[in-house]
């Protein structure tokens, strides 16, 4: 069931690549069959570092403006799924892959297809708070527009307000923007790298573990933050911390040795999972 | 009273003591060894030069054979100018071959480029002045400061390529992922992230690349050859503080040795000098990560 209203038609109609979601079986492990839209459509998805196997034949699909958690143990492959998503995988040489994988029907593996154009629209926040330390508070904000050619003054500071404002950092640093960004305590530097991902205005947002570093008051910042991000956004976290993925999520995806267990409404994942495995991780038996 | 098994007996104590002390002492007389040869250079030639520098060394040409007084000012300048032009030279493809081995190289384009580096930099510096002298003096058929400079400059490119790839690589990853996944192409986050990170450490390496090659003697021999005059064109042999103290230290006149102590102190001190500049980069840096 949708927790939220489908998106005005408005949205899909600037969108004229988006595939129109025809009815087909769920996978084993797929989701259950609903007519909501769908941001990343993975069928049959594994991929190699060098010899070894990361991700064994995952077919799942997304769903557009919700927050989907993927959660798993170590090494279960959930960080490589995330990465694979806009392709930062790449980075690591020897890396190989089978099956397809589209971004609002898109393939992001197709011929000729340019990674750099892919992470404009499918932004990143990774678990160590990153501000580029040569940089100004509002510069770390811009920079991503600033190398992509963005000049004009007024959409410079533009963007920088409603960046700011939609990473709840604006009160706490307006009167400070020309401080070094890693000037600001852990939390508020990983609200400042949310909000220079916003920046750019991709359309998807993934979240690598964003929390694990910060104290309590603000995780509690970050999770609030992704609420009101699923508004607009599509919004994939990885997390070690499963009642944060019970909290923050509309749905979870339960990885294990490189396999996708089980997908489903979070409430469902955590109160009655399907399978023997999921039930076993969600309730701290073993990961 | 029975004795702790934890103190050692009185004799076992003092044995130790003795060596620990001798130990000790070994230790700080090497210490003193290593800096004992700069205080040395810089003993000798205070006292031999600094009774000769004045202000009309800093100013005046040298003076012809037989009349005293005079100055290195021509000799001042052409090592700034000879400085100046190996950077033109070696900066450039330094940096930018420092960047290729930190974040494009293969691994084994990245070996044999480091081989080639290691090799570079043992090559005597007079073999360099030889190798110029064949590739820019007999072609033009005239000593320059165009051969001095170049033949500077192929000896920072080792030093400076080194020292740039050793500070990109410390800067951390997770910049470069930020950036990458914000969209900005990979030339740029490297140019604009990258190095703008490592900026610091890279001008560091280049003025340590400077301190080495400032006092280089060998290289300028065929190539700038010195000049007891102003050079007004580039394409003429040019003077260099090494070259001036070379000439005057190996004359039979005590004037032009006591030129040649102050020529060696004022090239010391500039050594120095970019070497405290070395100092203070380094220091801001630690300070801010």
């Amino acid at each position: 069931m949708s927790t939220l209203p489908e998106a005005p038609a408005a949205r899909q109609a600037s969108e004229p690549a988006r595939v129109s979601l025809t009815p087909q079986p769920a996978g084993a492990a797929g989701l259950p069959v609903e007519s909501e839209e769908v941001a990343f459509d993975i069928r049959n998805f594994s991929l190699w570092y060098g010899a070894r196997q990361a991700l064994m034949d995952v077919t799942i699909k997304i769903p557009a403006r919700k927050v989907t958690a993927i959660i798993g143990p170590s090494g279960c492959g959930k960080s490589t799924f995330l990465r694979a998503l806009n392709r930062m995988h790449e980075l690591t040489p020897g890396t190989r892959l089978e099956g397809s994988l589209r971004h609002f029907g898109q393939d992001l593996y197709g011929p000729g297809v340019e990674a750099v154009a892919i992470r404009r629209r499918v932004g990143m926040v990774f678990q160590k708070s990153n501000p580029f330390p040569t940089m100004s508070i509002a510069e770390n904000v811009l920079v991503g527009l600033r190398l992509n050619g963005v000049r004009d003054k007024a959409v410079l500071q533009e963007r920088l307000e409603k960046s700011l404002h939609m990473a709840a950092l604006w009160d706490e640093v307006k009167d400070l923007l020309n401080r070094p960004g890693t000037s600001l305590s852990g939390g508020q530097q990983q609200r400042l790298c949310i909000a220079r991902s916003l920046a750019v205005q991709p359309e998807t947002l993934l979240m690598d573990e964003p929390c694990s570093a910060l104290d309590p008051l603000a995780t509690a910042k970050i999770e609030e933050l992704i609420q009101t991000l699923r508004q607009d956004y599509t919004v994939v976290i990885v997390t070690h911390n499963m009642q944060q993925a019970a909290r923050c999520s509309d749905r979870t995806a339960f990885f294990y040795m490189g396999r996708l267990i089980e997908f489903g409404n979070t409430r469902n994942m955590f109160t009655n999972p399907s399978n023997p495995q999921t039930e076993a991780y969600v309730s701290g038996r073993f990961g | 009273m029975a004795a702790s098994p934890y103190l050692p007996t009185e004799q076992f104590a003092h044995w130790r003591k003795i060596k620990s002390t001798a130990v000790t002492g070994v230790l700080v007389v090497c210490a003193l060894a290593v800096i004992a040869p700069l205080f040395l250079v810089l003993y000798f030639l205070v006292v031999h030069g600094w009774s000769s520098i004045d202000w009309n060394f800093f100013t005046q040409l040298p003076k012809p054979t037989g009349e005293t007084g005079g100055g290195m000012a021509n000799a001042i300048v052409g090592t700034i100018t000879l400085l100046t032009m190996a950077s033109l030279v070696g900066v450039p493809i330094g940096v930018l071959g420092g960047i290729y081995l930190a974040e494009y190289g293969s691994d084994r384009a990245n070996d044999w480029l480091r081989f080639a580096a290691d090799v570079l930099n043992g090559v005597p510096s007079i073999v360099w002045g030889m190798v110029v002298y064949l590739m820019l003096v007999v072609p033009f058929k005239t000593f320059s400061a165009y051969a001095g400079g170049v033949a500077l400059g192929f000896m920072m490119v080792p030093l400076v390529m080194r020292t740039t790839e050793e500070v990109l690589v410390l800067v951390p990853q997770s910049y470069r992922e930020a950036a990458l996944a914000l969209g900005v192409a990979r030339w740029k986050v490297i140019m604009v992230i990258v190095v703008r990170t490592a900026l610091k450490g890279i001008a560091t390496g280049i003025i340590i690349a400077l301190a080495r090659i400032a006092g280089e003697t060998a290289p300028l021999l065929f190539t700038a050859l010195g000049n007891t005059f102003w050079s007004h064109n580039l394409k003429e042999p040019i003077s260099a503080l090494p070259l001036q103290i070379f000439a005057y230290a190996i004359s039979p006149y005590d004037d032009w040795h006591r030129q040649a102590w102050a020529g060696a102190l004022v090239l010391m001190a500039l050594i120095l000098a970019l070497n405290i500049i070395v100092r203070v980069l380094s220091r801001d840096r630690i300070n801010k990560n």
